[in-house]
């Protein structure tokens, strides 16, 4: 459990620079007035819908960190058996960062009010997502027919489940980029668009990076990282 | 939804939101079924709640006929005596408390107490209430299938709970762990909403420290089931593979029924660390809405301002920071590394200091007010003392060598009856009495709501007072019948008795509860705008019930905290949180 704790530790941290700025130490009962006497402490300025992906990043964080929390715990009984990582599993990589970048393009195209640039990035980078997404299914599949299968070892549990949720995370960030273009398709105004160009990217940036952490746990890279912490907490 | 900042001052919202912004039904089933105003999901979250919480309010019942008079009832036999403690702990844990709360009270409350004239997420919010209704239509639904609900207590402890011999092996775990994983997702659809809402849709001049205390505390408590939810959600997606397609996430290598099973080396400690790292939280997730809830009832009623607002707002985020790291006093029985439990007996006792904090300015609030004796006011007072009472039986069992003994014993259930189960509803009837005239614009009849104070407070003493004894007595929890023991005394088989009369005798009187809303709604006195002369936001709506979007043509200013009540030469004894300072002060301000 020392992953969801360090990493509650991090949130806690955040939280508590954003409540140190909220003038916790006020004493509302002395400061009878209109808003703008005291500063600070008022609605933020960023759109809703940003702040709301920020929180869904943290819950979707916290899941994927207590999914590592309990491979941790479940990698040190006796019967853990490593699975051969496929190496399609690199390919893979390799199309999701693409996919990463083409959103990444999509936003920046947004930004300069290049609607040609916006549809071009948003629909490489759902399509690069999709090819990662049966990607990973070929490498499901390809572990089956050599004999790795789901109940066989817990190794291969978690890789199958590790990998499904991540997948499900990219599925639903298909449906929310699907929309996007949508609109985009139907000609809305590149202004009233570039918001959802940007929360695509950011989410998909995310998923790319809780990829590259699931993808050095289940390949043993972050094997001896694991270690020292284990030493040093203990 | 685009980020160019407001015109005027930068981070303030304009006093009038263009229409565009806010969702408007067209037709009789977007305005009360599929409604996307926060304030009908709320009925309808608070309906769905009550509605499955009477399921378990009768199966506590029917646990309570065979403790009470065991042998009698031939209806009642061992597995479904196991069916109905899980059914009753797993529903008015989760499906009642936290739906009531977060998506009841958080749902009505929040946008009317920040000033916005909506949650910000409408859509997000509609279906946050339909994946909920879905889970508790699958956990019903596991009354009705072959085998019947899972008997695996409200923990769901691998490996029995998955393995033959519990009840419910087939079907029951299957849909209850589906339900909980819907109940998750409809959740967080939720929760995004309650806490996004308070940090971007209030009104100006509502700062956080401006926020009434029942803000502040559901607030908290979302942010806390946000992050502990996920782990409830591991748990139950690797125990539903473990069950489905046997992997051995938890179960270890063991004999079923004579023969070897397919499992091996899995880890059931594994899944207690998971299921109480959510489980503790969602024990503060349920007490601090009901925390600040209570603070404004009793500042309300008291014609009183809160004493020490900081150090409750202090407090709550302190306990919901605290509340992560004690989840394994839960587990001192569970085989864990013994010096463990030291640092969580450590840290229990720690969350007591905030908690005390909280209890003493609540009475302190009470000392020398203006006390109205109202209902809300009744089980206000009613929820301090059960709160009491249950968190000091709470600091028994969070040290190692008294919990030991007591752990499978009575003792236990008493103690979290008290603080977990009575407490918070006493916080819930209380809030019905004390906002139920906002909701309909009628009040609840008083008679009735004295004789359901009296009734249930008295009762709810009657009944888990002597249930401590019994658990001092050594009488073990979870068992269907006590057999001839030698160490249980005969009296305890009458103290039994006696309080299963007692039970269902305040399960009736919820009756006349359920009776005085649906009589009040048409019967009831009209009560205004604002009946208790309250000072928050709500009470100042233009129209009662509070309209589409709230607040009319604009959104109120807010000029002050929100207890300013009997103060010092004020023509009354309460200033609305949206009442500008008094005319010689603004002169002097633009002096100065």
């Amino acid at each position: 459990m020392s992953a969801i704790i360090l990493f509650l530790a991090v949130l806690a941290v955040i939280a508590g620079w954003w409540l140190s700025q909220q003038r916790l130490t006020a004493k509302p009962w002395l400061e009878e007035g209109p808003a703008g006497d005291f500063p600070g402490g008022d609605a933020m300025t960023w759109p809703a819908a940003k702040v709301g992906l920020g929180v869904f990043l943290a819950v979707a964080s916290a899941l994927f960190v207590l999914f590592i929390s309990a491979y941790s715990m479940r990698m040190s009984v006796v019967d853990w058996r490593p699975l051969p990582v496929p190496r399609l599993l690199w390919v893979n990589t390799g199309v999701l960062v693409l996919s990463s970048v083409a959103l990444q393009w999509s936003y920046v195209a947004a930004r300069r009010h290049d609607t040609e640039g916006v549809m071009i990035g948003l629909l490489a980078g759902g399509a690069s997502a999709v090819i990662f997404l049966a990607g990973q299914l070929l490498a499901w599949q390809r572990l089956g027919a050599a004999g790795y299968f789901v109940a066989s070892n817990p190794a291969n549990s978690f890789f199958y489940l590790l990998t499904a949720v991540h997948g499900l995370h990219l599925t639903g960030g298909l449906v929310a980029l699907g929309r996007t273009s949508a609109k985009m398709w139907r000609g809305a105004e590149i202004t009233d668009m570039r918001l959802s160009v940007e929360l695509c990217a950011i989410y998909w940036h995310f998923l790319l990076l809780v990829w590259l952490v699931l993808l050095g746990l289940l390949t043993g890279w972050t094997d001896d990282f694991v270690d020292i912490c284990r030493q040093l907490l203990s | 939804m685009v980020d160019i900042p407001y015109e005027g001052i930068p981070g303030i919202p304009p006093a009038e939101v263009p229409d565009v912004e806010l969702y408007h039904p067209r037709s009789w089933w977007t305005r009360y079924v599929f409604s996307q105003d926060a304030k009908v999901i709320a009925i309808q979250y608070s309906l769905t709640a009550t509605a499955i919480g009477l399921v378990a309010l009768v199966l506590s019942w029917l646990m309570r006929l065979q403790l009470g008079f065991p042998g009698t009832f031939s209806f009642i036999d061992a597995n479904q005596y196991l069916q109905f403690i899980t059914m009753h702990g797993m529903i008015m844990v989760i499906y009642l408390l936290t739906a009531l709360f977060l998506g009841g009270f958080g749902n009505y409350l929040i946008p009317l107490m920040v000033g916005a004239r909506d949650m910000v997420f409408p859509y997000v919010n509609m279906l946050s209430y339909w994946v909920y209704l879905l889970a508790v239509l699958v956990l019903a639904s596991t009354f009705f299938v072959p085998g019947g609900p899972t008997g695996a207590g409200w923990t769901l402890y691998p490996p029995q709970a998955i393995l033959s011999g519990t009840p419910g092996q087939d079907w029951g775990i299957i849909l209850m762990m589906a339900s909980l994983i819907l109940f998750i997702i409809g959740f967080t659809m939720g929760g995004l909403n309650y806490v996004v809402t308070v940090l971007q849709a209030r009104t100006r001049g509502m700062t956080l420290m401006r926020l009434p205390l029942t803000v502040w505390g559901i607030f908290t408590a979302t942010v806390m089931a946000l992050l502990a939810f996920p782990a409830l959600f591991v748990a139950s997606v690797m125990l539903l593979l473990d069950r489905l397609l046997g992997t051995s996430f938890f179960m270890p290598a063991l004999v079923e029924m004579g023969t070897l099973s397919k499992y091996g080396g899995g880890s059931p400690l594994l899944f207690q660390h998971l299921f109480w790292f959510f489980g503790h939280p969602e024990v503060y997730i349920v007490a601090l809405p009901a925390f600040g809830i209570v603070s404004d009832l009793i500042s309300t009623h008291a014609r009183k301002n809160i004493f020490g607002y900081r150090m409750m707002v202090w407090a709550i985020v302190a306990i919901g920071a605290l509340s992560f790291i004690v989840w394994a006093h839960h587990m001192y029985v569970s085989g864990m590394f013994p010096q463990f439990g030291y640092f969580f007996a450590t840290t229990t006792l720690i969350i007591a200091i905030p908690t005390a904090i909280k209890v003493y300015n609540w009475v302190l609030t009470l000392w020398r007010g203006d006390i109205h004796l109202t209902v809300p006011m009744l089980f206000a007072l009613g929820f301090i003392i059960t709160f009491v009472n249950g968190g000091l039986t709470g600091l028994f069992l969070g040290n190692v060598v008294v919990d030991v003994p007591l752990s499978d014993t009575m003792f236990v259930v008493a103690h979290f009856h008290m603080v977990m189960g009575v407490a918070p509803i006493m916080v819930v009837l209380g809030a019905i009495y004390h906002w139920y005239p906002k909701v309909t614009g009628r009040m609840l009849n008083d008679a009735m709501g004295k004789f359901h104070f009296w009734v249930t407070f008295l009762g709810a003493y009657l009944i888990f007072f002597p249930m401590h004894y019994l658990g001092l007595l050594g009488v073990p929890r979870r068992y269907f019948e006590l057999g001839d023991a030698t160490f249980i005394p005969s009296s305890a088989h009458s103290l039994n008795a006696f309080i299963s009369v007692v039970a269902l005798t305040v399960g009736f009187s919820q009756m006349v509860f359920l009776f005085n809303l649906v009589w009040s709604l048409f019967k009831g006195e009209a009560s205004g705008g604002n009946p208790w002369r309250a000072t928050t936001l709500e009470w100042q709506t233009p129209e009662t019930p509070p309209g589409h979007g709230n607040w009319g043509k604009e959104l109120p200013v807010v000029y002050r905290w929100a207890y300013d009540y009997s103060v010092p030469g004020a023509a009354e004894d309460f200033i609305p949180q949206n009442q500008p300072p008094r005319a010689t002060q603004l002169v002097q301000g633009a002096a100065s």
